[in-house]
């Protein structure tokens, strides 16, 4: 069964649902189209129950994050083992409080790439079963794929940084050498200089001698 | 939330009287740091479900800083059983966006040494899952046939098992004079000993019989939970990106994709997308690897190795998707550029991922030694999960 | 051969270092004894986190035994004796690698196997990575490589057993002050 074009999916698209569904970006790199967040679930059914569309497997969901426009961009990847075709469609979110329909009911496959964009971007998916983080521990705190996430500095007492190798060495060497200088230190000023010159005369041959 | 709350949450409010087991995720057969949380009554499991994220090593956020070309050890690490995989995909991303044509040398290459890595991938996939039922011998086999591809992998690119083979424009390093008839006489090697594997597990009674009619996946589930590559192939839907949606040098190859046709007999239970199908449709992907390499060791073409690219790689701004057969199922890879040195989003859509969403579904009513015997045949490892 | 090489039954050459510790080490039968016994039959954890978990199923493997030297690999922590922190270690997974060097009983030893585990890799950048595992536990052997060789592993596994060669019965060799695994404690959990 020969796969309909990007342009002629997004025709059906806009002759359902209007204004719904966005222009089609320009097909240099790989075009995609915008959906409007409140009928996401309309259009995606229709996506998937329609005969010649019938996109039955859910490829991709994810997220970008853009703090210029404001915005977080959920993107879906739609591919179809019927009829061999694919499609890619996002949804724009305000930054401060994304929230969008989960498309748990449809596909399954949304259920664990839904808990990873709700753990990496903090997006809200209202009707997901289980919404909770997948990849970062219980207690952590962020959103690290947000472009303006900042490091805590550590977690549960173990910090983030390590010290510079060379730094531990030189300060090593440094303590190591003042020990010994003290070592050495008191022994020279308890011999005074004029007994030092004749001991120093009478063994110093014999032990050039021994040796 | 606390283990208590996810207690209630998943097993429901009458978990008193029956036994939350903890598995992982230190433990030896749940390949990688997974981790299960297992309601069971006895013997018998109501439900497992897998904890994840041990393994997280924010590979997508170091996408976004380093340069493009810089980025290419990263995916070794998003699956390192099928690193040349994962090298391949991003390759492909970044050359879409740049609108590069790969020489057909490079092409070949790539191909070979994708194909000799499945079977490196799959060998270590079929040894633990042999071990993890109790099987053990099989397991030493299996690394002694990967020690070989090894050998020619380093003499290849000069690494086991992290690559780094392929570069955005081809590949790295051209193939050595005398590595061609070292990888004929593996061939011809290696497929005796498939027959030997064949004699000593996959025919085995009591392989089969403990695997036969296991957490069966029908074929509408496996589409729905997004399951790909040989466990989708093994539930009986016949898809191969290698040759419905080809790339690289795949068009000049012929060769079959193996399917889930219930291998284990229906007098033992057998059906279509059981845990032998997914087990047997690995075995045979390794039969149709080793032709392919044949296939492109005899058509070799000459040329250049690498495209001419540009000193810096800036792309212009867009987004590409590439999709690849990687060893464990599809992986798809969303570049975006937003005109720079770094990417802007760099994502990796793995097959483990998915493959794991369906491990709380289809355990239900299983026994615990079968949950180890489902997680080996769905073949998932770690990194792929949590990137 | 210099004067300051020393060899021992199996024809390795030790380095100046470990020859100077040896020729002054007390011929003591009951220490040489319990050494002896400890350094062959070392059961390593089997805790391969990431890639160098791959390598070192293949140490243990066919080509590159480490059956040879005595050591099998235990999935518990209560049977064995040596921890080989193979990959790297991430903050979720940290307070189980904790929790599980305590429950390994004294003596114990620990590898730290690639550049992941000895101080981050190459995962400096990341966030949720712990930046060597020496933060936690005390590490006696560090290993380098991205993933090391087999025969890379086998040496660092075979510098463990020199140290064991070397210890004393009433003095135990713990490195105190690398890193600042030591003095890590587990928070408290609720």
């Amino acid at each position: 069964m020969p796969g309909l074009t990007f342009e002629q999916i997004h025709q059906k698209l806009v002759e359902k649902f209007g204004d719904a569904v966005g222009l089609l970006s320009p097909p240099k790199k790989d075009p995609f189209c915008v959906f409007a967040a409140p009928r996401l679930r309309e259009i995606c059914r229709f996506l998937k129950d329609a005969p010649e569309l019938y996109f039955d497997f859910l490829e991709d969901l994810t997220a970008t994050d853009h703090p210029k426009d404001n915005l977080i961009r959920v993107v879906y990847h739609f591919y179809s083992y019927r009829h061999r075709h694919l499609f890619i469609a996002k949804v724009e979110l305000d930054r401060k409080d994304p929230q969008v329909d989960s498309l748990e009911p449809l596909w399954k496959a949304a259920n664990w790439m839904e808990r990873e964009v709700f753990d990496l971007f903090g997006v809200t998916f209202k009707g997901h079963p289980d919404l909770r983080r997948i990849l970062m521990p219980d207690d952590w705190v962020g959103t690290p794929l947000r472009k303006d996430y900042v490091e805590a500095g550590g977690y549960l007492g173990i910090s983030n940084v390590r010290d510079n190798p060379l730094d531990l060495y030189l300060n090593m060497d440094r303590q190591v050498r003042a020990e010994k200088a003290a070592a050495e230190a008191p022994p020279a000023p308890s011999t005074a200089p004029a007994l030092a010159a004749a001991p120093t005369a009478s063994p110093a041959p014999e032990h050039k001698a021994e040796s | 939330m606390s283990l208590d709350q996810l207690i209630i949450t998943k097993f429901g409010a009458d978990a008193d009287h029956e036994m939350i087991l903890n598995m992982g995720p230190q433990h030896p057969s749940t390949h990688g740091v997974i981790n299960f949380v297992v309601q069971a009554d006895g013997e018998v499991m109501r439900k497992a479900v897998p904890q994840v994220g041990y393994l997280h090593r924010a590979i997508e956020k170091i996408g976004e800083i380093v340069t493009y070309p810089g980025f290419m050890p990263y995916t070794d690490r998003i699956d390192y059983l099928a690193a040349m995989f994962a090298n391949e995909g991003y390759a492909l991303a970044v050359e879409k966006l740049l609108g590069l044509q790969i020489p057909p040398r490079a092409q070949y290459l790539r191909a070979i040494s994708c194909e000799l890595n499945r079977v490196a991938s799959h060998l270590v996939s079929l040894g633990t899952m042999a071990m993890d039922i109790g099987a053990v011998t099989p397991f030493p086999y299996a690394l002694r046939e990967r020690e070989s591809i090894n050998d020619l992998l380093e003499a290849l690119c000069g690494a086991r098992l992290t690559y780094n083979y392929h570069r955005i424009g081809g590949v790295a390093f051209d193939m050595p004079d005398d590595w061609m008839p070292l990888c004929r006489k593996w061939l011809d090697h290696f497929e005796k000993i498939l027959g030997e594997w064949d004699r000593l597990i996959s025919f085995s009674e009591i392989f089969v019989e403990r695997l036969a009619g296991m957490a069966t996946i029908p074929a509408e589930m496996a589409i729905n939970y997004g399951l790909v590559g040989p466990n989708l192939r093994a539930s009986g839907v016949d898809f191969d990106l290698r040759r419905d949606e080809p790339y690289g040098a795949y068009p000049d190859f012929k060769f079959e994709v193996p399917i889930g046709k219930a291998y284990a007999g229906s007098h033992r239970g057998g059906q279509i997308g059981d845990c032998y199908d997914r087990f047997y449709c690995r075995v045979l992907e390794c039969r149709q690897s080793i032709e392919i390499v044949r296939q492109a060791l005899d058509r070799f073409p000459p040329g250049e190795f690498m495209a001419k690219v540009p000193r810096k790689i800036k792309p212009e701004v867009g987004e590409a998707q590439s999709r690849i057969e990687a060893a464990r199922g599809e992986m798809a890879y969303y570049v975006v550029s937003d005109g720079g040195e770094r990417a802007y989003r760099v994502r990796a859509r793995t097959g483990s991922f998915l493959a794991m969403g369906i491990i709380e579904e289809v355990s239900q009513g299983l026994m615990i030694a079968d949950l180890v015997a489902l997680i080996a045949s769905l073949d998932v490892v770690a990194p792929e999960i949590d990137r | 051969m210099a004067d300051n090489e020393i060899k021992d039954l199996k024809g390795y050459a030790h380095d100046p270092g470990a020859s100077a510790a040896l020729v002054t080490t007390s011929t003591n039968l009951i220490e040489d004894l319990i050494n002896w016994s400890r350094r062959s039959s070392m059961f390593y954890l089997l805790f391969g986190l990431a890639c160098c978990g791959i390598e070192l199923m293949q140490t243990g493997g066919p080509r590159a035994d480490l059956d040879r030297f005595g050591s099998v690999p235990r999935a518990t922590p209560r049977q064995s004796d040596l921890m080989i922190v193979a990959g790297t270690l991430t903050y979720k997974m940290a307070i189980r690698c904790k929790l599980l060097y305590e429950q390994m009983a004294e003596p114990k030893y620990v590898i730290s196997m690639g550049s992941c585990a000895n101080c981050g890799g190459l995962f400096q950048l990341s966030y949720s990575v712990v930046k060597g595992v020496d933060k936690i536990i005390p590490v006696d052997v560090y290993v380098p490589g991205c993933p090391p060789r087999p025969e890379a592993l086998t040496e660092g596994f075979l510098r463990v057993q020199e140290l064991i060669k070397r210890e004393k019965l009433k003095t135990k060799m713990r490195p105190r002050k690398q890193g600042s695994g030591a003095g890590y404690d587990l928070p408290e959990v609720a």
